[in-house]
């Protein structure tokens, strides 16, 4: 079957789509978007997270049809041209990525973390990054980056104001 | 394999009368595993991801008429002051991600013991509405758990909505699993007070081949609470009878040993969840009686 969706704002269409097939593999082969990381295929490490009209979902989990005239947003849609976002920068400013194969869910997830509480707690990090395993870094060095991104969105916030 | 668009909820009663072993889709979480590991390979998927009722709800009369698909994220938003035992269980399903996803409906259709809804659906009680189209029907939760990932459905019948009454005093679930997140309970337990019939209600999850209540657990309980008159005076709970009702509640199990815990350990967990949670739930009860006066 043939999809056509938004994907970090840009209409995409894949052909011969499997209709049993995920959303995570239309990215990674189909439309050329291999961010989105490919680990258990079950839902439970985060690897594949993406926005899905705006909630981030395990695009492994997302059937290929479901995204039909929807909004998907993927880790490559998060930077602003040449410029990280404020998320990604905090990543590689504290050391928060090792193999990196992790770092793309863990992105989008600290990105809709930030966008819904932009002060968040210790806790509350633990919380919402508690479906992305990373087997690295022992989440330390994540959880400097998501308060040292947390602290710029609120500087450059106070800036504008 | 088709792939049915239904967008409207009678085209997809239409589908699922035309294909009756299509599977269901809405959030994926356990459908999508099925296919990813080939599992499974069903003739048709419908997605009922575009039929808008399923991800609404309405509040009528004290009943909260919950859409089948609507995610755990909106329950534990919006409906925790009404459900407080089903939301105490939406927090614990997966993560995040899962839970903008996942949905009671989705625990009723997979019909695992280990479903987190099912103990707080059982404690809070409730009727699942299915439809197909030779009708809509009304199926009481306690008749819904037929065996090990069977229910109460036809082979025609989707599951529209759940009704569920409306909290009028405390209610509590407990789980046990390794770590907090991305858990399948190795046992689980919800309770309710029900003060306006003198009744408590409970459920015990992934104990038994299916969700079930614990029945003498809550006919001991229920006539302790009215012999004591406890009901009207909010008076403090034996410690001696949340014991009982723990041991009670463990005997209503029959688990197995499995890769998740042992079978002793799963009684033992649930007596001592049963205990805990009716002694909180209880104190809260008081504690509420004691502001109101």
């Amino acid at each position: 079957m043939r999809i056509t969706f938004t994907c970090n704002g840009r209409l995409t269409e894949a052909d011969g789509v499997w209709e049993g097939e995920s959303l995570l593999y239309v990215l990674r082969e189909r439309v050329g978007l291999p961010g989105s990381k490919n680990a258990c295929e079950q839902g439970e490490c985060g690897s594949c997270t993406v926005y899905l009209d705006g909630d981030p979902v395990c695009s492994c989990l997302v059937a290929a049809g479901q995204v039909q005239g929807r909004e998907v947003r993927t880790v490559e849609g998060l930077a602003d041209g040449d410029e990280l976002d404020p998320v990604q920068q905090a990543f590689v400013e504290a050391g928060a990525v090792q193999c990196g194969f992790c770092t793309p869910g863990l992105l989008v997830q600290t990105h809709d973390l930030l966008e819904r509480q932009a002060q968040p707690s210790d806790a509350e990090i633990r919380e919402a990054l508690s479906g992305n395993l990373c087997r690295c870094t022992g989440y330390e060095k994540i959880m400097d980056a998501v308060r040292l991104a947390a602290a710029r969105r609120a500087e450059s916030a106070e800036r504008v104001n | 394999m088709e792939f049915l668009r239904p967008s409207t909820w009678d085209e997809a009663l239409a589908a699922k009368a035309e294909y009756p072993s299509a599977v269901p889709i809405a959030g994926g979480t356990d459908v999508m595993v099925e296919l990813n590991f080939d599992r499974h390979r069903p003739e048709a998927l419908i997605d009922l991801n575009r039929v808008p009722e399923l991800h609404t709800w309405e509040i009528d009369d004290d009943v909260v008429r919950l859409g089948a698909s609507v995610p755990y994220t909106r329950i534990i938003d919006h409906l925790t002051d009404r459900l407080p035992g089903l939301s105490l269980a939406a927090h614990t399903v997966g993560s995040p991600q899962i839970r903008n996803r996942g949905s009671v409906g989705g625990n009723l259709g997979a019909a695992s013991p280990a479903g987190d809804a099912h103990p707080a659906l059982l404690a809070s009680g409730g009727r699942v509405e299915v439809a197909s189209v030779r009708g809509t029907r009304m199926i009481p939760i306690d008749d819904f758990y037929l065996g090990v990932k069977r229910n109460a459905l036809e082979e025609d019948e989707l599951i529209l909505a759940v009704h569920i009454p409306s909290a009028t005093a405390p209610q509590q679930f407990s789980k046990i699993g390794t770590r907090n997140a991305m858990v399948i309970a190795v046992c689980s337990f919800g309770i309710g007070l029900h003060p306006e019939t003198g009744t408590v209600r409970t459920g015990i999850g992934s104990a038994a081949p299916t969700p079930r209540r614990a029945t003498d657990a809550e006919e001991f309980i229920a006539a302790e609470l009215a012999d004591a008159g406890l009901w009207a005076s909010r008076g403090e709970l034996a410690a001696s009878t949340a014991q009982r009702f723990g041991e009670l509640v463990a005997q209503a199990a029959s688990p197995i040993d499995d890769v998740r815990g042992s079978a002793a350990y799963r009684r033992h967990a649930l007596s001592v969840m049963a205990r805990r949670t009716l002694t909180w739930t209880w104190n809260e009860y008081r504690t509420a009686g004691r502001a109101a006066a």
